[in-house]
């Protein structure tokens, strides 16, 4: 079952030098799984989220031929009719929590707001609410933290926070951009496995943007990689390994690893025809709801 | 090259007096490499600054090349040993500031002569070529940046260099390209690296030998060869190696 499917996906801004596409012709379906982007910084990652939540401001311009819903197109939908979609039906977590919560408002305040704004109802059943989704997301106490501020939680109880926020609304898709980068390692994996649950439990769809390549590998289903605001290779993450295109390649092998030392580590050689070669698209028979 | 004994760093006074780091005793060789890691908040940076005199509430001792410090007070032939490279090389260059200016600035104040004929020299040494010289920092991409932050560490010709997080904001890919300059750095200048990471597989690329901390104090010092293999001796330390191996699915 498809929640969404994008076809050619573009995303333009025009500049002093001519029009600089972000994003450039991308198409992916996602299902109930966990779908991984990989790719530099500047490669149209985090960009492509933000296209499909409608979050390109202008000038930049969003193109497509298809960007539906379950079925419903979202492209270019007024304000009004995105909001109706936004937080409801698909969500996103941004990277740094710090950045993303209101500092001059106690957490609870903000879980409520973001609640009611999306299923309505009277404060006291928000309030319960929002404190069914502190538990969900593992937080201990979530009588202290309702009337605690930001800046008096750490970053991954934050992070935590951030996404009771987005899933207090349920919605089918989340998509995660860098979730964990902003996180130490040992509070990762909690974060990593609070989502893994909430995409088993509610069937939701997920889009993990990271530039991680060993963590998507480990965490998603299937990834895209990108490159240039191209697709340039899609596979199933358990054979990221066995990856075919030399950007893939060279970016793995660019890792240290503490099992395999070198001298020098080896340094992706940049080829032109990264930039508009055919995305290799791995052809397997596989039982991914989206196929790849 | 540089001894730190029983330093105890604080910041505030009390009864809000946070105590950084408790405690803390190592010694890094002349030309070896020194990984310091742990979570965020262990008192790993903190060290660093502590060293490099950005704070002076602490106590102890911090010796460097045989000299000890006083808190706070550096004179110019510290700054001349030991230099420092920061996370962030989009803070850490002043945006008005061209190449040029960083690198001469620098220059002038360790009392070089030559100002001319160094700075090519310093931005051939860090794989920038000549025509970097009169960009401003927005010209420039993070791991470029990244390469001027070394060459204005390596102006003034010391002999430690202090690498805090000198990769995390950068792709892996770059990462490569500035952890092998280092890596050249260090063999063509006999230099000393002081390195705080939060990336285990990083320090274990780069250094010789690592102290892991937990919540201020130094749990375990170790050989790089302890960490590959896996033989640490503090639960702490395994629990960081395994959870740094990445995400197994509970």
């Amino acid at each position: 079952m498809t929640l969404l499917s994008v076809q050619n996906l573009r995303v333009a801004f025009p500049t002093r030098q001519g029009t600089f596409e972000a994003v450039r012709g991308i198409s992916f379906n996602l299902g109930r799984e966990r779908l991984g982007v990989v790719g530099e910084s500047g490669s149209g990652k985090s960009m492509t989220g933000r296209a499909i939540l409608g979050l390109v401001r202008a000038p930049g311009r969003v193109t497509a031929d298809r960007l539906d819903l379950e079925g419903q197109p979202i492209l270019n939908l007024s304000e009004r009719r995105m909001r109706k979609i936004r937080g409801n039906r698909i969500s996103m977590v941004m990277q740094d929590p710090k950045f993303s919560l209101n500092p001059v408002m106690t957490i609870g305040d903000q879980i409520v707001e973001a609640y009611r704004l999306h299923a309505g109802g009277n404060r006291a059943t928000a309030r319960q609410k929002a404190l069914d989704m502190l538990a969900a997301v593992q937080i201990r106490d979530p009588e202290r933290v309702m009337g605690a501020y930001p800046h008096e939680v750490s970053g991954g109880m934050g992070q935590r926070i951030m996404i009771a926020m987005m899933l207090a609304p349920d919605p089918e898709i989340l998509i995660a951009d860098e979730p964990t980068s902003a996180l130490d390692v040992s509070v990762r994996t909690e974060v990593l496995n609070i989502m893994d649950r909430l995409v088993r439990d509610r069937g939701m769809g997920l889009i993990f943007i990271s530039h991680d390549l060993n963590l998507v590998a480990q965490f998603c289903d299937r990834v895209l990689i990108m490159y240039a605001g191209r697709i340039v290779e899609t596979l199933a993450a358990k054979d990221l390994h066995k990856a075919r295109h030399p950007y893939t390649q060279g970016l793995l092998n660019s890792l240290p690893r503490l099992d395999a030392p070198v001298d020098r580590l080896p340094v992706l050689q940049r080829q032109d025809s990264w930039r508009d070669g055919d995305t290799i698209t791995q052809s397997l028979e596989t039982d991914f709801p989206g196929g790849l | 090259m540089l001894t730190v004994d029983r330093l105890n760093v604080w910041f505030g006074h009390p009864p809000d007096r946070v105590d950084a780091v408790k405690d803390a005793s190592f010694t890094v060789a002349q030309g070896e490499s020194f990984g310091l890691v742990g979570e965020s908040g262990s008192g790993k940076s903190t060290i660093l600054r502590a060293v490099a005199g950005l704070i002076d509430t602490w106590s102890g001792t911090i010796e460097v090349a045989g000299r000890a410090l006083a808190a706070r007070k550096r004179d110019r032939a510290f700054y001349k040993t030991v230099q420092m490279v920061f996370q962030d090389p989009y803070a850490s260059l002043h945006p008005r500031h061209s190449v040029d200016a960083v690198l001469s600035e620098t220059l002038r104040l360790q009392g070089m002569d030559d100002i001319d004929r160094r700075i090519p020299r310093l931005l051939d040494d860090v794989g920038l070529g000549r025509g970097f010289r009169f960009r401003y920092p927005h010209q420039l991409s993070g791991g470029q940046r990244q390469r001027v932050a070394i060459a204005r560490a390596l102006a003034a010709e010391p002999r430690l260099l202090l690498l805090d997080e000198p990769t995390s904001a950068l792709d892996v890919s770059v990462q490569a390209e500035i952890l092998n300059l280092l890596s050249d750095l260090r063999a063509e200048h006999g230099l000393t690296y002081v390195m705080v990471s939060h990336d285990l597989s990083v320090v274990g690329h780069m250094c010789d030998r690592l102290a892991v901390m937990q919540a201020g104090r130094i749990v375990e010092v170790m050989g790089v060869d302890a960490l590959r293999q896996g033989t640490a001796r503090q639960d702490y330390t395994r629990q960081l190696i395994a959870a740094s191996q990445g995400y197994a699915r509970a």
